[in-house]
């Protein structure tokens, strides 16, 4: 039961062999266990990246009403 | 400014006709009275504190945040966000139920409704030794967690209506704060959580990462608290006396965070960060300890679990130790001073509560008399 949720959790991705050596190489002697470990804290870095990009996530319409409440506390002049 | 925690800042508060229609669709629904603890989890659901966060969680996200600390979608998330009821509820799956708060002065009508998508038990042991690293009921969470009613209701709610609060003007959503740091050309804001009163050791700490970032969000946690702690009163008048008399005011802004403490150390270390990120803070300041109770954790531990999530999208400030040092005149921290002993004075809140509770003021060097001030003028400043 707990193997099959497991194996729910991860999937296989092919790395070309070389590279999964010298990632062998370069984990060694830091706190990643194995080259899937690396692999993924690597992709979601890359991913997390990517998304800081994106614009706020509020309309302008949003902005005004918004801004009207924090005049009103005292939080904007 | 980072983008929301999951990308999107969610916001389930109807308004305008939807909200109409929802208000007559509730007076003929099922009713669930849920404690002033859980309306405050609905309402930060609810106004994206907690995005990407739509509703309580239902089995398959409560396994995936005990067992890998993420969201299905592989999205950090490391506490569980649960709501509990009793086997007698009359509550069955696929229908929308209206939540009523059941504290003192609420009115009786619904605040908000609840799609239940999954009605379910979980192995609370289990859990509790993964999100808490222990078992044992001395430690609040686990208790907290063992006390739970043993159904639990998992789906996506909606809001009617926030609910009044005395903290009120000071209860801002993260749209708000969002549209706020805009206004204050803010690009570089640093979160400081609290649910102590500010020492000079606090201060310090907010003001050395003010040398880097364009401002501080502070944001003491109000809500149900330990018998001994400081009232919520009394933490946000004494954070309100220290930024008018110690801050620039284009620099620092203070709200509070409507919140039940679950003392998870580092998973819940990830789970504040979350929250700032969510109200758009680009950092966040860790300490010792932090959110930790007793000696469940290790001083460090809340740090060192930052190295796991590479993907959280706000980035941690770490504090370690800091005192006052008599030989270099102000405050330090390990890194600043090579002085020790008895030229040190620790920022020990056990001495500052005493010194409070003996109706003195604390040396100018641990505490702000402002400060002070506003916790003896308080008739009584602790909780009971």
């Amino acid at each position: 039961m707990e193997g099959k949720k497991e194996e729910a959790r991860y999937t296989s991705v092919s790395l070309p062999t070389p590279l999964f050596e010298k990632i062998k190489e370069r984990i060694e002697g830091t706190g990643f266990t194995s080259v899937s470990s690396y692999v993924v804290y690597v992709l979601r870095e890359v991913l997390s990246k990517e998304a800081e990009e994106k614009s706020e996530p509020f309309t302008r319409e949003d902005e005004e009403r918004v801004k009207d409440r924090l005049r009103a506390l005292g939080y904007l002049d | 400014m980072p983008p929301p925690h999951g990308g999107k800042l969610v916001d389930r508060t109807l308004t305008g006709a939807d909200l109409d229609d929802a208000v007559k669709r509730s007076k003929s629904l099922e009713r669930l009275t849920v404690s002033t603890e859980m309306a405050q989890e609905v309402e930060n659901i609810a106004t994206g504190v907690y995005s990407p966060l739509t509703g309580f969680m239902g089995p398959a996200e409560l396994d995936s945040v005990v067992e890998t600390m993420r969201l299905p979608d592989d999205t950090p998330w490391t506490l569980p966000v649960l709501l509990d009821l009793e086997e007698s509820a009359r509550i069955e799956p696929g229908r929308e139920i209206a939540l009523v708060e059941t504290a003192a002065g609420a009115d009786g009508r619904p605040f908000a409704l609840m799609e239940v998508e999954e009605l379910f038990t979980f192995d609370r042991e289990h859990a509790a030794s993964l999100v808490f690293g222990t078992t044992e009921e001395a430690h609040p969470g686990v208790a907290a967690m063992m006390a739970m009613k043993p159904v639990m209701a998992g789906g996506p709610i909606r809001l009617l209506e926030r609910r009044p609060s005395e903290f009120s003007a000071y209860n801002l959503t993260p749209l708000e704060t969002r549209v706020l740091f805009r206004e204050k050309g803010w690009r570089r804001v640093v979160g400081f959580q609290t649910r102590n009163v500010p020492h000079l050791g606090h201060e310090y700490v907010q003001k050395t990462a003010l040398t880097f970032a364009d401002g501080v969000f502070i944001n003491p946690v109000i809500g149900k608290k330990k018998k001994g702690d400081f009232t919520d009163e009394v933490i946000l008048e004494t954070c309100r006396a220290l930024a008018e008399h110690y801050y620039l005011k284009e620099r620092a802004v203070i709200a509070i965070l409507s919140y039940q403490m679950r003392y998870a150390g580092p998973r819940e270390a990830i789970f504040h960060a979350i929250v700032r990120k969510n109200f758009g803070c680009t950092h966040f300041i860790v300490g010792r300890d932090h959110a930790g109770v007793g000696s469940y954790y290790g001083p460090f531990e809340a740090q060192q679990i930052f190295d796991r999530f590479p993907d959280l999208g706000i980035t941690p400030v770490f504090f370690n130790t800091f005192a006052w040092c008599t030989k270099c005149g102000g405050v330090v921290n390990e890194k600043t001073c090579p002085h020790e002993g008895p030229e040190r004075m620790d920022f020990s809140g056990t001495r500052i509560r005493e010194l409070l509770l003996a109706g003195q003021v604390p040396p100018p060097e641990l505490m702000r008399p402002e400060v002070a001030q506003v916790i003896l003028a308080s008739s009584n400043p602790f909780v009971e």
